[in-house]
């Protein structure tokens, strides 16, 4: 106790050099809140659009079925059993048909994936309400990504080819009903949406599924033939680039904080330096080496507690202010395969505002610490005449 | 306490490695203070009062011979035991006044008793007790840099004696002070002497010091020269010697 209130003494009584210290260090806090904050915000943004436009609450997929094989649509496929029906019917359950195929933008031709998809579903935050039955040509929808590569836009023809159960390859001409933007690539990049019924016509798989997304909160119905895949398998790999992209963030606020642990331990080495007089006369007052020791210690960590309040001060109003504004992000950001909206909207957690606080009052405590062990060896008597050591 | 003897100092030999030797800073010294001396080490620079006065405040340790002070056998002590010893007993006075830039006149006197651990209604009426002994009530709130030097001086007076130690040492107490300043802080130390019997042991090689001592110890080149009492020759009320 003592050592904290003569602590405090001290360093307001240093003046400027306190605070540009504690300036500096509160950098550090804001920063790596800041970042961490974003980081979060962008991870539980992304697995949030995956669970909306693509994943559901899990997908139940027919036994073949592979997604990072093409070669498996072929087999992946079967009647989407009866027990299915009834959560169906409910709107719990939504069955997708996949193939792959062809078209033909521009005169170009181009390897896509076919997927039919109810137009009635409401699981999925894909507008498939706009795959309403067309006498002239097959409604689509694709992505903005995909309308944007291949230069098609709303109300436009396109040829398409595929192979049907049989073997037999097939064309059609489709429209182009709707382009939908979504900031999840995987339901964009090289997709065409149809309607459910048609591609099962075209494809003559009547009634039959690739795989089916539940609605969030359901429990599958196990059958036989069918795989029910939760969220550790659908979202593995994007909980593996989250995983990488802390460690970048983790590498970012390490140099951040070396950086400002450098001034601390530099303001260390030198206030001891420079009040060796003041050392000796605290240890002929009766202060023993150990509470000396543990006065610049404590000195140098009551920088934390003052670079937290000043922290405080512009960092709550600043991250407040982004978390409720969001960051806005370089469009094309997402053609990189990772989903993220056009928006970043920061999440400041209790745990990550405390974790940080602890994690600089520890580091900052260690680096004050290991310099004010050069005062055990100092000679009080010469260090009351201020004596270079 | 032996005898009534604050400090007993026997065979007392203090060397310090210099190059590949050494050099001896006090030879055979054989001494004891009573309690409620006024009394001093004089010498020329480099004669060893300093390091004698700082192995009596257990700051440095003997090589050979020993000292107690107060019971405590200064070579032996830990520490701890040290800064125990320093804490509850002995005052310092130095040179440079040596006061916490940071703190005001008040924080300055009551450091000591921080350390001390004494309750704050206790603590601050000693303070402003010190205060009053040297003559600094009004500037309880002064910093140390808006302190004359005799002002300074008086504060580490008060910063010394605070805690009512048995011992003051006062390393070259006027050595920055002009004369009239020197006068003034040498009759308060002799006042609370007086006053509250505690034991100040001086070193110095200034007249105007010497002139106060009741007791002169003369050192040159780490020896005791002469041990003498004197009754004092100046005059008490203006300080001033008498022709």
């Amino acid at each position: 106790m003592l050592a904290i209130k003569l602590a405090f003494k001290n360093l307001i009584g240093a003046g400027l050099r306190t605070w540009l210290n504690a300036f500096v260090l509160s950098i550090a806090y804001v920063v790596i809140i800041w970042h961490s904050g974003i980081l979060e915000g962008w991870n539980r943004q992304a697995r949030r659009d995956m669970i909306d436009w693509q994943i559901g609450g899990g997908e139940v997929w027919q036994k073949n079925y592979d997604p990072y094989d093409p070669f498996t649509l072929t087999d992946a496929h079967a009647p989407v059993p009866e027990k299915f029906q009834e959560q169906i019917k409910a709107g719990k359950l939504t069955p997708i048909l996949v193939t792959s195929g062809s078209f033909y933008p521009e005169g170009r031709i181009q390897s896509v994936l076919l997927k039919g998809i109810d137009p009635q579903q409401s699981i999925l935050k894909l507008p498939a309400g706009s795959l309403q039955k067309d006498n002239e040509a097959i409604p689509a929808m694709i992505g903005t990504r995909m309308a944007k590569n291949n230069r098609l836009k709303e109300g436009d023809y396109v040829t398409i080819r595929w192979r049907d159960a049989l073997g037999t390859f097939d064309a059609a001409e489709i429209k182009i009903a709707r382009i939908f933007k979504t900031s999840v690539p995987a339901v964009d990049n090289g997709q065409i949406w149809l309607p459910l019924d048609q591609l099962q016509n075209m494809l003559q798989m009547p009634g039959e599924a690739t795989y089916l997304i539940l609605e969030p909160g359901q429990n599958p119905i196990k059958i036989s033939g069918w795989q029910h895949q939760g969220y550790d398998v659908l979202l593995a790999e994007m909980d593996e680039i989250i995983r990488r992209k802390s460690i970048g963030g983790t590498i970012l606020y390490t140099i951040m904080l070396l950086l400002a642990m450098l001034a601390i331990f530099d303001t260390q080495v030198f206030a001891i330096f420079r009040r060796q007089k003041e050392i000796g006369t605290d240890i002929a007052l009766g202060m023993t080496r150990g509470q000396v020791i543990g006065l610049f210690t404590v000195e140098g960590a009551v920088h934390g507690i003052l670079a937290a309040v000043m922290a405080a001060i512009y960092g709550i109003p600043l991250l407040s202010m982004q978390a409720v504004h969001g960051m806005a992000m370089p469009e094309g950001m997402d053609d990189y395969g990772l989903a993220g909206a056009e928006r970043i909207f920061p999440v400041y957690s209790t745990a990550l505002i405390i974790g940080t606080v602890i994690l600089v009052m520890i580091t900052t405590t260690i680096v004050s610490y290991l310099p004010s062990l050069k005062i055990a060896k100092m000679k009080p008597t010469d260090a009351i005449r201020g004596k270079l050591q | 306490m032996e005898n009534g003897k604050l400090i007993t100092i026997q065979n007392l030999v203090k060397h310090y490695p210099m190059g590949k030797g050494r050099f001896t800073a006090l030879k055979d010294i054989n001494l004891t203070f009573e309690k409620g001396e006024f009394s001093g080490v004089v010498g020329p620079s480099g004669s060893g009062k300093t390091t004698l006065l700082n192995i009596m405040g257990s700051l440095d340790v003997p090589s050979e011979g020993t000292v107690r002070v107060l019971g405590s056998e200064i070579g032996t002590l830990s520490h701890k035991a040290a800064a125990r010893l320093r804490n509850h007993n002995i005052g310092f006075i130095f040179q440079t006044y040596n006061l916490m830039p940071v703190y005001n006149v008040f924080e300055n006197v009551e450091f000591p008793l921080l350390l001390l651990k004494m309750p704050v209604k206790e603590r601050r009426q000693a303070v402003l007790d010190a205060l009053e002994w040297v003559g600094l009530s009004d500037k309880v709130k002064s910093r140390p840099k808006q302190l004359s030097g005799g002002e300074s001086q008086r504060v580490s007076i008060a910063r010394a004696m605070v805690k009512r130690p048995h011992i003051v040492l006062a390393d070259e107490p006027t050595a920055n002070l002009d004369a009239d300043n020197s006068h003034h802080i040498l009759q308060t130390m002799e006042k609370l002497n007086r006053d509250l019997k505690t034991t100040f042991i001086f070193a110095t090689h200034d007249d105007k010091v010497i002139q106060y001592l009741k007791r002169k110890i003369s050192l040159a080149d780490g020896k005791v020269q002469s041990d003498e009492k004197s009754p004092g020759n100046r005059n008490p009320e203006s300080g001033h010697e008498i022709q």
